[in-house]
């Protein structure tokens, strides 16, 4: 660890200086968002943006805080999903019974990140915004076709999930939206889906995660979806696998062309949490591994 | 800017500057040292305090984050010069080594037991991960929590 490393994160106070601003309103903080844009951050629950900034990789002139606007803290079923607000606690989405219930992969991988802390602060919106190739609420998200709401001053725009993501850090958002909103349309009748990462101890960022849905018909696939993350610049479905799985069945033959595919469609680097050649080859065990945890909430619902 | 916020039950007007955490108010502001930083980035929990009766970090809030809120630091947890059954069974199963996580534990062991009186070894462990222990003394930690859950536990029999 370099010395200036510890430095910058051990201080009490964030060595950027910034103008905050704290509106009690969506249409004050869309206002600021207009005038400030391209120098300013949307800070939800922080504990993202606050290390990013001690370690000088962000520094705003401007933090809009989402703090004290009051209406957009909610996760409510509605048109065939469920909507969860700009506010909402990875916490308290962990501890939603219609999230634990219906969407298996995203309650497991909430309760994947980082610690109780950090979930009590950080939100759902927060996680795909940071944007982070490893971000464990992103694989869920797309394999369930989430739709991303931004608005800006202008008005609401709905986003797909699978065009959110550009780039390590980025999202299609222009310098004035805001996310208010993620809908998750429930995943069909007798599927099931499971999130799965790979990660040094549990609390470390991925070296890979996956989350996978599976809907059988009488054995053979009829649905099948599947994305990974920290194996490309951005959380990535595989179309290639999910088209190659639909409607033949469940043998090793295919799970290991299944494999092999996904180990090919995948762009991983070496870093600092893993290599490129462990990224594949591990990601080929989370793929066996995730459809039989999935074959198996099947078999006993 | 100036903020109010209720430490230990006590109502503090504090002046805070916008990039200031919540960790200087708390150490350096108010004097209140038992709450500890650690490694600055969330993910030791040495700097772990209760706000609105959820346990946060401190080390990753902005001061102005919290204006109005209710905060508990260790210096909150023991009542009218008693210690609370959770940093009993701390003292009692030797969970206190160099003690500089100890704020931190016993904040999460008290939010945890708030949360779920009788919890299980498994849901003790998955609630504790983001505290780290570098005398490495997890075994008693965890087993002082069992202890305190059920010296809880055995106090409400007593008063009912």
């Amino acid at each position: 660890m370099r010395a200036d490393y510890v430095n910058l994160v051990n201080t009490h106070t964030v060595p950027v200086r910034f103008m905050y601003h704290s509106p009690e309103t969506l249409e004050e903080a869309l206002r600021l968002m207009r005038e400030y844009g391209g120098e300013a951050r949307v800070m939800a629950g922080g504990t993202d943006l606050i290390v990013d900034m001690k370690l000088r990789r962000k520094e705003p002139k401007h933090i809009v805080s989402l703090n004290k606007i009051r209406g957009i803290e909610y996760i409510v079923e509605e048109d065939g999903g469920v909507r969860i607000g700009a506010n909402t606690k990875l916490r308290s989405i962990e501890k939603n019974s219609i999230v634990r219930e219906r969407f298996e992969a995203l309650y497991e991988a909430v309760r994947s990140i980082a610690s109780v802390q950090v979930r009590n602060m950080g939100t759902l919106v927060g996680n795909i915004c940071n944007a982070s190739p490893a971000a464990d609420s992103a694989p869920p998200l797309l394999v369930y076709d989430a739709v991303v709401k931004a608005r800006s001053i202008d008005g609401e725009r709905k986003i797909k999930i699978r065009d959110f993501f550009k780039g390590p850090g980025k999202t299609c958002l222009k310098d004035d939206e805001i996310v208010t909103e993620v809908f998750i349309p429930y995943p069909p009748g007798d599927s099931a889906s499971t999130f799965f990462k790979i990660s040094r101890v549990s609390m470390d960022l991925a070296k890979v995660n996956i989350a996978i849905l599976v809907k059988l018909s009488s054995n053979v696939v009829e649905d099948f979806r599947i994305a990974l993350g920290a194996v490309a610049p951005t959380p990535l479905r595989i179309p290639k696998a999910e088209e190659y799985l639909r409607h033949k069945p469940l043998n090793e033959e295919n799970l290991n062309i299944v494999e092999k595919i996904v180990s090919e469609e995948i762009k991983p680097i070496t870093d600092v949490r893993s290599t490129e050649w462990y990224r594949r080859e591990v990601s080929k065990i989370l793929v066996r591994d995730a459809l039989n945890s999935t074959i198996k909430k099947l078999v006993r619902t | 800017m100036k903020i109010e916020l209720i430490v230990n039950g006590v109502r503090r007007v504090i002046d805070v500057e916008p990039n200031e955490l919540l960790i200087n108010v708390i150490r350096e502001k108010l004097g209140l040292t038992g709450t500890k930083y650690g490694c600055g980035i969330g993910e030791c929990g040495a700097c772990t305090v209760i706000v609105d009766s959820k346990p946060v970090l401190s080390c990753l809030t902005l001061a102005v984050e919290v204006a109005g809120r209710e905060i508990t630091t260790i210096e909150g947890v023991a009542k009218n010069g008693r210690l609370d059954p959770v940093q009993e069974a701390f003292v009692e199963e030797g969970a206190v080594q160099c003690g500089y996580c100890t704020p931190g534990f016993i904040i999460m062991a008290k939010a945890l037991l708030e949360e779920n009186k009788n919890p299980s070894r498994q849901e003790i462990i998955e609630y504790i991960k983001g505290n780290l222990c570098r005398c490495t003394g997890y075994i008693n930690i965890v087993k002082a929590i069992q202890k305190a859950s059920e010296k809880i536990t055995l106090k409400e029999r007593k008063t009912t």
